[in-house]
């Protein structure tokens, strides 16, 4: 049975049951939207709770370590030279030519052909005393926490360009129509918030102007059904796409057209007997929760001076840091999978001022993150994820850039079930290609997906006849990354 | 509605999914294909399979030969008749993890039931039968026409007890037509015409009135538009527009004119190939240009080259052959016939397709009609005219262009007049170093920043400063050998500043006043405010800001000069220094200048013609003696005095408006990327589809080679016709199959093999294999005739069956796959758009042109980048054209289409999900458009129907969903409008506000609370389920 046949199949199930329970109690739709309009007053009426999808991972296949993901994608490639990879060898090739035994057969993008250069790392690292790692002295907030990460400095992908390496980050294959991790997640264990989306995604510009484009089937479910698909929460206009209202139609109005509709709807299935109308019964009553919970959820302003101190926003600012507060609120809510896209890493000239910018963008919000899960309780069963679509050459570009580079780069991990104050992996002595435990994309996934009690190899579908996975036919669980 | 009727519906799931795993019509006598080939496929082909490199323990199962043989161990996996001496047997049902087949690591896991099929198969002798879809299909026994399919069905439903459901109550049967076969709504009065038309013809009548319509090829093109992954965007990173929507038009006409499949086929993959080569068949091979594509800087060749290849391999797969070619890019296919030599050698077929790998998508062909095709070629003919007069020889000014020569060549001499000074120092504002060259000049090297000022000092000159020259100088060190720093050799000169400095005394400028440029650049001048990037901006003292400056695109790699004067010449005292700095705060990109040299004059004489020396070009022309000159010299003299001369400024100025005509034309006339032929790219086979490596095997085009075993093929190198030809054979058995098991979707809901992009081992079996049969077969033997196959399959009474379920229907056949009865569902995407602007009176029924752009929320784009895109919805007509002209933005489709599952067509999709999500809710609740749709609904209401609130929600309920309404809804909706009403008497802003959503109103003023109730009544009539639903 395919994916949608079998979602809806459950659904099927589930709606007759709940549609009797309406029915027989006080008519349909009048209960339901009593409540919606009146929150708090019927809890147990939310049609939500009996309609939520527990996933097919249904018991885990492990016990998990983390409950939902924080997956912050830093759109462009970010120099790893620049950011969490110390390479003092490096800088005492600047200037000099690129050995070749470094470079041979290798993927090059833009410096296709071009006299390879090194380029010296343009910031200058320490130590925060509490993890081994060195980073990079701009990220001075995120050293302060540094005791939570685990550093992996042996990434590597396969793809070089940004829509593709995207698209492999995302879903393990470099082909459109798989689903992204956060469709798979949602798929696999369900979503706990009654009244939002499983995989919610959020973007944030920078500053520097490098913003690449991101294509919404980043966030699609490909050939699982669109209930897993990301919402994309908008920091203009309507925060999900057509939720307000047409001017000039309140609540109330809204309301009672919804009531009418779902009236006449159950008026119509007592004919003609058609288990996908109690279906869109309920879809409406969903629709029409989100459409008070989702704002409220936007809202930040009643966030305590401290927080909003704490991230260093301000509520609305559509800033990066203003999108991990809004990923704790999701997190709080229930929310699987919340992606952060923060673009602009895309330093092909000016790599030192460009990470300068980032670094003033990020390095507060990610500690402001970790620190607010943390003392929430949250942060032991969220993992953060922290990673770029591929790193950047040691290779100088223009004379003060990098080009994309896919052979070694650094991402790092933190929270629910992650090993934290350790470095995995390591680059060569130039940062060009990881030598020492290189791990790939499919590992990075499988090891996600064990935190979160599945087994990579046991959630699969059918598509185009293959028992299709987030980690195609690869992917190794990382011990080491674990606690 | 009782707590009984939920239980039966419960017992109802249940028994589904019970009698699921082994159907109702199940025979003792095991059918391999059906019952045996299925398990094998799931369970053991990956490592027993077609793919021989991962073959384990020498034992191959899909292959009766093979599979009795003895394996690597010795044992035989199958004795025919002896399931307890058959090793398989004893592997399935091992207690041994070690021995346990299959693998319990493989997560693949064999039920009991498969076992004991297995068992029994094996007793029974073990026969093989090949996969039912590659045996070529035979015509079963049947009556003709529509009254085979009811036998065949009817033969399938006796086996489980029963009938045919009695036919839909004909108001039913009539929208159902007119949904399935036009995607538009059905009229009323269209409706009680043919409900209370009783003669025998009524029903045959109404279906040949709409396959004639021209909206049945706009229904029929949807489906096919995204199985070929029709999009208006390349789809890659910048998703920038190509021009393709000539091809949707094609498709659709094709289906009106009833095209012949076949012609069809070859035109798509070979129109450039076939004789006449006319547009029409051009526009068709547009198919092999629906891919992806990139314009992404610093992808790779290769890379994207491997990419189209194999995005073609696996439409040609997708659309004709229903096979997951994909597959076999990596690996041989584990399932299916299909190897990855196989893979490429199809690829190979498509290597002659002009692609631009990585960069903008040609404008592409002209796509005319007769009379549009007459007025370009009358305004080329002028254009030629004209060209001809002036390139012609002109005698009469011999003496003219004489004397224009020698003030040229004058000019060349006054060159003397500049005194190139030595910097005494040069320095710059950033990282950046300037190195002083022999020849005087100035070489930027090391950082590269975006804005810079060089500041370059002299000591000693010339005693007056009528003039500074700034020369911009090509040289090797730079990008596009410069002169500037930027990528592509350019600069942008902001600012230049001139003084005169002495120790312990203040600066005095240098005023300056006028300046000339051998060149000034026009191009991405938009937001410049000189709309041009000139000399006037270098000395503007930024009044204009600091971006706009001297620039010298598409010329780099050449000198170039600036000239700049002050109203009066300025004397130079001895002792002061002359300060010249070159400001450039464009501020990105690198756009500074990379060797540049710096001369003063006494006198500029910048108004003179002889101001500025002739091009280079000229000059190397001038230099050499009149009589020594070359063709190619003297050619370029001509050229350029006819340019200037004022004798020929008329001829010039008509040639100049013959230009502009035909572009203007060229503009205003539809293009389409079509299929070109080039050089071939060389093919090779990817190893494991890594496009690095570049050892493997060069393809030619080939046929897969055991899909085409039987097919004669021609010796010589194949093309795209043959492959076309392949394709549509009597010995391809996949193609009539395929085509006809989709279109059997549009009109149940399911295809017969419910999986319609692989009809390969692990797709499904038909439900029916005697009817796709019949249908392939019908389809080949009337001539690929698909208005006959369509017409046949609606006059079917399988078709006109009620959807309403009874109970032995729902019990004996829960999922109708058997066909006891019709099936509803919800509206494509599209039909949803078109039923509601159709009900609102808005839809234009326009057929074909340009895509349209619906409303769309603000933002939608915005993560679109190179360039940054803003959406400007279409005004007047073209906001009210149906769902299917919606511009297709791959990587954002239109939003109100995705929520109701329209692919975003980035791959071939030869299906679509039906899902049921809030989102669904919300765009019919609150996008602009449906708002509209329900504005212009109500106005209907209240002008159209009898002035009596009951009678109008009478009136209404028919309109969306063509019966009466029962009293239980009229109560509901008299109980909304009364409220709505009172609420929008109270609040008439907010009535305003409603009704003035979406940019059509009605006609004739409306009381606003009163059409803003009325438009609530018909966002809730949009909103039913059964409005989008066909039943």
């Amino acid at each position: 049975m395919n994916p949608a046949d079998e979602f809806r199949q459950y659904l099927g199930q589930h709606r007759t049951r709940r549609v009797f329970l309406g029915r027989a109690a006080q008519g349909l739709g009048s209960l339901a939207l009593a409540s919606l309009l009146k929150p708090g007053l019927l809890e147990a009426a939310s049609p939500a709770a009996e309609d939520r999808w527990t996933g097919v991972v249904n018991p885990a296949h492990f016990p998990p370590r983390a409950k939902r993901v924080i997956w912050m994608t830093m759109a462009g490639g970010p120099s790893h030279l620049e950011t969490f990879d110390p390479k003092p060898k490096l800088a005492e090739m600047h200037g000099k030519p690129m050995p070749e035994s470094f470079t041979r057969g290798k993927q090059i993008a833009q410096l296709q052909g071009q006299k390879l250069v090194c380029y010296g790392p343009q910031l200058k690292f320490r130590n925060f005393g509490k993890s081994p790692a060195e980073i990079c002295e701009l990220f001075p907030q995120l050293g302060s926490v540094l005791d939570r990460v685990c550093m992996v400095r042996s990434m590597t992908s396969e793809a070089i360009n940004h829509d593709p390496a995207h698209m492999f980050m995302n879903t393990g294959s470099q082909i459109a129509g798989r689903p992204s991790m956060g469709s798979w997640i949602t798929y696999g264990l369900g979503c706990d918030a009654e009244d939002l989306p499983g995989f919610v995604v959020l973007t944030s510009l920078g500053r520097g102007g490098q913003n690449q484009p991101i294509a919404a089937r980043q966030w699609a479910s490909g050939f699982l059904p669109s209930r897993f698909q990301g919402v994309h929460l908008r920091g203009k206009g309507d925060p999900v796409l057509y939720l307000g209202n047409p001017p000039g139609v309140s609540r109330e109005r809204q309301g009672r057209v919804i009531e009418a509709v779902n009236q006449l709807n159950s008026q119509h299935d007592a004919v003609v007997d058609d288990p996908e109308i109690a279906a869109r019964i309920a879809q409406y009553e969903m629709a029409f929760q989100m459409q008070a919970s989702v704002p409220g959820l936007m809202d930040a302003s009643k966030e305590s001076q401290k927080t909003l101190e704490l991230y260093g926003c301000k509520p609305g600012d559509g800033s990066f840091a203003s999108n991990c507060l809004l990923a704790r609120r999701l997190a709080e809510r229930g929310v699987r999978f919340i992606q952060l896209y923060h673009k602009d890493w895309d330093h092909h000239g000016g790599v030192k001022q460009g990470v300068e910018f980032k670094a003033q963008e990020i390095d507060r919000a990610c500690m402001a993150l970790i620190t607010d899960l943390e003392q929430r309780d949250l942060l032991r069963d969220t993992i953060i994820v922290w990673a770029g679509e591929f790193g950047r050459t040691p290779m100088s570009q223009g004379g003060d850039g990098r080009d994309h580079h896919n052979a070694g780069f650094t991402i790092w991990l933190a929270g629910g079930g992650v090993r934290g104050g350790t470095v995995y992996g390591s680059t060569d002595e130039l940062g060009y290609a990881a030598v020492e435990n290189p791990i790939d994309v499919h590992d990075l996934h499988a090891t996600l997906l064990r935190l979160l009690g599945i087994e990579h190899t046991r959630l699969s579908v059918k598509f185009q006849g293959l028992d299709a996975r987030l980690t195609g036919i690869a992917g190794r669980v990382i011990p080491e990354l674990m606690a | 509605m009782s707590a009984l009727h939920a239980f039966r519906q419960t017992l109802v799931w249940m028994f589904a999914v019970t009698t699921a795993a082994a159907p109702a019509w199940a025979a003792p006598k095991v059918d391999f294909n059906r019952d045996i080939r299925p398990v094998l496929s799931d369970n053991c082909f990956a490592c027993h399979g077609p793919d021989t490199a991962k073959m384990k323990g020498g034992l191959r199962l899909d292959v009766r030969e093979a599979a009795l043989a003895p394996a690597k161990s010795g044992k035989h996996a199958i004795v025919p008749g002896n399931a307890a001496g058959s090793e398989i047997i004893r592997r399935i049902t091992s207690t041994d993890a070690d021995d346990l087949m299959p693998p319990p690591e493989s997560h693949k896991s064999i039920s009991n039931t498969q076992r004991e099929l297995l068992s029994r198969w094996i007793e029974q002798g073990a026969e093989y039968q090949g996969h039912w879809a590659y045996q070529i299909p035979k015509r079963p026994e049947a009556p003709a026409g529509p009254a085979a399919i009811d036998h065949l069905v009817g033969r399938q439903l006796a086996t489980v007890g029963l009938k045919h459901s009695p036919e839909a109550d004909r108001r039913e049967l009539a929208r159902r037509l007119h949904f399935d076969l036009l995607g538009l709504p059905a009229q009323p009065a269209d409706v009680e015409a043919f409900a209370n038309d009783t003669s025998p013809e009524a029903y045959e009548r109404l279906v040949d009135r709409l396959i004639a319509s021209p909206h049945f090829g706009e229904r029929m093109a949807i489906g096919w538009l995204d199985v070929v992954r029709f999009a208006d965007t390349i789809g890659y990173h910048s998703d920038n527009p190509r021009n393709i929507w000539p091809y949707r038009d094609y498709v659709i006409r094709a289906f009106n004119s009833n095209k012949p499949f076949d012609t069809f086929t070859r035109e798509q993959l070979a129109g450039d190939l076939l004789a006449p080569g006319s547009v029409e068949q051009l526009v068709g091979s547009a198919f092999n240009r629906l891919l992806l594509t990139t314009e992404e800087g610093g992808a790779q060749t290769k890379d994207y080259e491997s990419r189209y290849l194999t995005d073609r391999v696996r439409a040609v797969g997708a659309v004709w052959l229903g096979q997951t070619t994909g597959c076999a890019q990596c690996h041989d296919h584990k399932f299916d016939p299909f190897s990855t030599r196989d893979f490429y050698a199809l690829g190979a077929f498509f290597a002659d397709v002009k692609e631009t790998i990585i960069g903008r998508r040609e404008d592409g062909m002209f796509v005319t009609d007769d009379n549009q095709a007459r007025e370009l070629r009358r305004r080329r003919d002028v254009l030629n005219g004209v060209q001809t007069l002036l390139d012609g020889s002109h005698p009469e000014l011999a003496s003219v262009m004489a004397a224009w020569e020698q003030s040229l060549s004058a000019a060349l001499a006054a060159e003397d007049r500049w005194n190139r000074l030595t910097p005494a120092s040069a320095s710059t504002s950033g990282d950046a170093k300037l190195k002083i060259l022999d020849d005087r000049s100035l070489l930027a090297s090391g950082a590269a920043p975006d804005t810079d000022t060089y500041t370059v000092r002299f000591t000693n000159g010339s005693p007056r400063i009528g003039g500074i020259r700034i020369e911009a100088l090509p040289d090797d060190s730079l990008p596009a050998k410069g002169p500037g720093r930027a990528s592509n050799g350019n600069f942008v000169l902001t600012e230049v500043v001139a003084r005169f400095e002495r120790p312990g005394a203040a600066p005095r400028a240098i005023p300056l006043t006028r300046a000339r440029a051998s060149h000034e650049q026009t191009t991405f001048a938009e937001n410049n405010p000189y709309k041009a990037w000139t000399a006037a901006s270098t000395f503007d003292l930024d009044s204009k800001g600091t971006s706009a400056g001297w620039a010298i695109l598409p010329l780099p790699g050449q000198r170039h000069q600036l000239l700049l004067a002050p109203a009066q010449p300025v004397d130079w005292a001895p002792g002061e220094t002359l300060v010249v700095e070159l400001q450039q705060k464009h501020g990105n990109g690198h756009h500074t200048l990379g060797r540049f040299r710096i001369a003063v004059a006494t006198d500029a004489a910048l108004d003179s013609p002889g101001a500025l020396p002739p091009p280079t070009d000229l000059a190397e022309a001038l230099r050499v003696p009149a009589d020594q000159r070359n063709e190619t010299l003297r050619k370029r003299l001509v050229e350029a005095f006819k340019k200037q001369a004022p004798e020929l400024a008329s001829l010039r100025t008509l040639l100049e408006d013959a230009k502009k005509s035909v572009a203007d034309y060229e503009a205003s006339l539809p293009r389409c990327i079509v299929t070109e032929r080039g050089d071939p790219r060389t093919v090779r086979v990817l190893p494991r589809g890594n496009w690095l490596i570049e050892t493997g095997d060069i393809m030619e085009p080939t046929l897969p080679v055991a899909l085409s075993a039987n097919h004669a093929k021609p010796q010589r190198k194949l093309t795209r016709l043959d492959l076309a030809e392949w394709i549509l054979s009597p010995d391809n058995p996949l193609p009539t199959r395929v085509v006809m098991n989709r279109l059997w979707k549009q009109f149940f809901g399911t295809g017969l093999s419910k999986v319609l992009d692989d009809l390969g081992a692990q797709g499904e079996p038909p439900s029916n294999p005697a009817l796709l049969d019949w249908l392939a077969c019908e389809f080949r033997s009337s001539g690929w005739n698909v208005k006959h196959m369509v017409r046949t399959i609606v006059l079917s009474s399988t078709y006109r069956q009620s959807s309403k379920p009874s109970k032995e229907s729902l019990a004996r056949d829960p999922e109708g796959r058997l066909l006891s009865r019709q099936s509803r569902w919800r509206l494509d995407a599209e039909l949803v758009r078109d039923n509601a602007l159709a009900l609102g009176g808005l839809l234009v029924p326009t057929v074909g042109g340009p895509s349209v752009r619906p409303y769309q929320p603000d933002g939608y784009w915005e993560n679109l980048n190179f360039p940054q895109r803003g959406y400007d919805a279409s005004a007047g007509d073209g906001q009210y054209r149906r769902g299917l002209y919606t511009w297709w933005q791959r990587s954002y489709t239109h939003p109100s289409m995705l929520a109701f599952d329209a692919p975003t067509r980035e791959e071939c999709a030869a299906d679509r999900p039906r899902s049921n999500i809030p989102q669904q809710a919300l765009v019919l609740l609150n996008d602009p458009s449906y708002v509209e749709a329900a504005k212009a609904f109500a106005s209907r209401i209240l002008r159209e129907a009898p002035a009596d609130n009951a009678a109008r929600l009478r009136w209404a309920v028919r309109q969306a969903v063509a019966r009466d309404a029962t009293p239980a809804e009229l109560a509901t909706l008299g109980k909304l409008l009364e409220r709505q009403l009172a609420d929008y008497r109270a609040d008439s802003a907010a009535a305003r506000a409603f009704i003035s959503t979406g940019l059509w109103s009605p006609a004739v003023a409306l009381d606003p609370a009163e059409l803003a109730a009325w438009t609530d009544i018909a966002r809730a009539l949009l909103n039913l389920h059964e409005t989008i639903t066909r039943s």
